[in-house]
């Protein structure tokens, strides 16, 4: 039931990225612009997400337990620190750089374009390089 | 650069859908849906249970993008806006970035925010912060 779970999430988490046109960097581009191309789409992505996932949360989070797994997985960390912010720094910077930021990254591979291709492979080289260099103390 | 249209339905649409998913993910698995932290997992080639719902989860993401784009012309409208070489040092930039701020737009802006985490409420006003002067630096500074 795991497997089915990750199998319909994954197929939505898809179907979002593709239907709000999130995995084409130019949308996320013009959004970024505010001083210019003002294409505010991304922004009834973000609210349309985050606040669907809010009420659900707020239903779930009081029961005891997920469904097919013992406890809800829920990073424990309070701590905002220097990697905390220089990490979300680092990302801001890449992602204002292309447009592009991991999960529409992925889904973009299936159109073939080598651009997206040269992202994720740089993006996977980035998440070794920084687990290497924390001796993987870090899981993003 | 070049224009894309303004859609905010499908927009709206697209962006329920993921929350979907985050709440689907969490109610049976008792995961957050981070699109880093599931693709960084299986970079650990670490083959245990993890590491199966995670390929299963990017396997499906990726048909049913294939599948939906079908639909709204997405592939045929895909346009980058950087150069090669600025995109793979942003890719090698935002794999760092995620990987030590542990999450990116998934994890920390919709499910850590959706749950009022403080630490997911900072790391998404940096990111958006930052990557918007960046843009206008690229776009508006340096005139690419």
């Amino acid at each position: 039931m795991q497997k089915l779970t990750a199998a319909i999430s994954g197929l939505l988490f898809g179907a979002g990225l593709t239907i709000s046109g999130m995995v084409n960097p130019m949308k996320v581009l013009n959004f970024l612009d505010l001083f210019g191309t003002h294409d505010f789409t991304l922004v009834f992505v973000m609210g349309g997400g985050l606040i669907t996932t809010m009420i659900g949360y707020q239903l779930l989070l009081r029961r005891p337990k997920p469904l097919f797994t013992d406890c809800f997985q829920i990073p424990e960390t309070k701590l905002i620190d220097a990697k905390l912010v220089g990490g979300a720094a680092l990302f801001g910077l890449g992602w204002g750089m292309t447009g592009i930021c991991p999960g529409p990254a992925i889904a973009g591979l299936v159109f073939g374009y080598s651009q997206s291709f040269i992202f994720v492979v740089a993006m996977s080289v980035g998440i070794l390089i920084a687990r290497a260099l924390t001796n993987g103390r870090n899981g993003a | 650069m070049s224009p894309t249209e303004f859609t905010p339905y499908p927009g709206l649409v697209g962006g329920i859908l993921i929350g979907l998913a985050a709440i689907i993910l969490m109610a049976g698995n008792g995961r957050i849906l981070g699109a880093s932290g599931i693709f960084g997992g299986l970079l650990t080639l670490n083959f245990d249970k993890n590491f199966v719902w995670r390929a299963i989860f990017i396997i499906c993401m990726l048909i049913s993008t294939a599948w939906f784009a079908l639909f709204n012309g997405i592939a045929q409208q895909m346009a980058f806006g950087s150069t090669p070489m600025l995109t793979a040092i942003g890719g090698v930039i935002v794999g760092i970035g995620v990987y030590i701020g542990n999450g990116c737009t998934s994890g920390h802006g919709i499910c850590g925010n959706a749950r009022f985490s403080k630490r997911s409420f900072v790391a998404t006003c940096t990111f958006m912060a930052v990557s918007i002067v960046t843009v206008y630096v690229i776009r508006h500074v340096m005139g690419a």
